[in-house]
């Protein structure tokens, strides 16, 4: 379909596979690889996982049932058997081991592959579970998309006048330019970001515009590797679009709720790396949520094992959140969950969960991460 | 088989998947099945989504383009398997997702139409039929 006259060796393969998108053919389907002899079922490369659907150690308290675990638990045995590693995170490229530049890789998760492409230079298209399926077993991919250079030149113009802040105002920024764009074959370019952004910033901007614009690479002039200049990448034949105040107005505006009583407030999409970690406990520190508020954080494996050794962990459950390992909330059975709890207004500082929720019956709102806070103690949203 | 068809023919790529004949269920609206769908009911659940609270169960979908994120390549075989899903989906531009996801469900699927927007070449009701190896489509209008 996309007339790939080769494959590619690749060095990584890393599958999104939640039970939900699995179901229980799904399970099926991987179980059945894993029935194979042992010498016809292991990866052939380092093989990785984006986030489970249930954490195994906290599952029923957020409404979860024992069918949806024990699907988890036949899909995680059936990987094992195949020596794939359950790292069970979308932040691997902070966490696990960040791609290089012009490494050929098959990432699956938006956000991996839009911010391996972009920062890191790195080759990878979204790759659904199958194909990184079939990616880790034999260590090659497809060669098209994104594997190519003339899939990798920029093919619309942006000019921001306006750095963001926080974090949500980068997934904002990132939001309005992936609807813009608006396609997988499109490759927004930016200029006017004259400070290079931390890599907190740059996930969160990245996994946004992937998110509303299923957009797989953008370049940053003079900031991201492949476009040290306009001209690198093609740029200055296009024509410009200026982001003005309005458009990222617009966008939160889908996404208000300013006043209204809010069921739960969510921080993931992406997971929180440590730093995150670090700044919802500061956050949290001496206050208690309101009874009526439950407050779900979802991060790494390893970043939990980090941010329990330093007490991030603690303060955030002192006040009344519970700290996931290895989920993400909107991979996790959002509808049932949200039934479960009696979740309708849901708020998160994340400007990629806010745009996939609306579907699984939430009244999704978009804040920064200090007001997600200070709404989970109010029981209002503040914005 | 194709002598016998009366409908306009629309060229497209090569797809994916056998021929398939079906009902069109149209909107110049994007999709993925996580953030579009109830797949328990069968329904257009995102309310902001052209076909909001429309059953997609058997139709063939026209769409815009691919939304969002990598869920949908395991989703349309999950769907399949229980039996509410639709029967093939065409696009003005499928991405790898899509691609992928059409191929393990078994799903037809073809893009890039020569005639232009395919979302306006074909209405909600009309009779289409997809020859992916060919890359063509034959479609009867809702009489």
């Amino acid at each position: 379909m996309f007339d790939a006259e080769d494959m590619v060796t690749v060095s990584q393969a890393h599958m999104m596979a939640d039970p939900e998108s699995l179901g229980d053919a799904g399970v099926a389907f991987v179980e059945a690889f894993a029935d194979l002899p042992v010498d016809q079922r292991r990866v052939a490369i380092p093989m990785i996982t984006d986030p489970r659907g249930v954490d195994l150690s906290c599952y029923e308290p957020i409404g979860q049932t024992e069918e949806m675990a024990n699907l988890e638990r036949r899909f995680i045995a059936a990987c094992q058997a195949l020596g794939i590693m359950m790292t069970d995170t979308c932040v691997n490229y902070q966490t696990i081991m960040p791609p290089v530049f012009g490494d050929h890789v098959a990432y699956g998760d938006t956000g991996v592959v839009i911010y391996s492409n972009s920062v890191c230079g790195a080759r990878s298209n979204f790759e659904g579970g199958p194909s990184a399926l079939a990616a880790g077993l034999t260590g090659r991919t497809p060669r098209y998309g994104l594997h190519l250079d003339e899939h990798r030149d920029g093919t619309c113009r942006f000019i921001v006048r306006e750095r963001p802040v926080g974090l949500t105002d980068w997934g904002v920024l990132g939001a309005v330019i992936g609807r813009l764009a608006g396609s997988y074959w499109r490759i927004p370019v930016i200029e006017g970001i004259e400070h290079t952004p931390t890599s907190d910033q740059m996930k969160h901007f990245g996994a946004a515009m992937a998110s509303h614009g299923s957009t797989p690479m953008f370049h940053m002039v003079a900031i991201t590797p492949e476009a040290p200049t306009l001209a690198a990448v093609g740029g200055e034949e296009l024509a410009a679009r200026e982001i003005t105040a309005a458009d990222l107005d617009a966008l939160r505006s889908d996404f208000g709720g300013a006043g209204s009583k809010v069921d739960v407030v969510v921080f993931a999409a992406p997971q929180l790396s440590i730093v995150e970690m670090r700044d919802v406990a500061t956050l949290c520190q001496g206050r208690r949520r309101h009874p009526d508020t439950d407050v779900i954080v979802c991060t790494s494996p390893t970043v939990y094992a980090d941010s329990e050794r330093m007490g991030f962990n603690a303060t955030i459950e002192a006040f009344g959140g519970r700290v996931l390992r290895g989920t993400c909330f909107y991979q996790q059975y959002a509808r049932e969950i949200g039934e479960a709890n009696g979740w309708t207004r849901l708020l998160s500082n994340s400007a990629k969960i806010v745009n996939i929720l609306g579907g699984y019956g939430y009244k999704p709102a978009l804040a920064s991460m200090a007001d997600c806070i200070a709404s989970a103690v109010a029981g209002e949203v503040i914005q | 088989m194709t002598a016998t068809l009366v409908g306009r023919e629309l060229k497209c790529h090569v797809g994916i998947g056998g021929v398939v004949t079906g009902e069109a269920l149209v909107a110049s609206d994007n999709f993925s099945a996580r953030y579009d769908l109830d797949r328990i009911k069968g329904i257009f659940s995102r309310p902001q989504h052209a076909l909001a609270g429309q059953s997609y169960d058997g139709k063939i979908l026209v769409m815009n383009t691919a939304k969002g994120g990598v869920a949908t390549a395991w989703m349309l075989y999950e769907m399949k398997a229980r039996g509410i899903v639709p029967k093939a989906i065409l696009f003005n531009a499928a991405n790898t997702i899509l691609a992928q996801g059409a191929a393990l469900a078994g799903l037809a699927m073809c893009d890039r139409f020569e005639e232009g927007d395919v979302t306006t070449l074909i209405k909600t009701g009309d009779t289409v039929t997809i020859y992916p190896d060919e890359g063509r489509v034959v479609v009867e209008e809702k009489g």
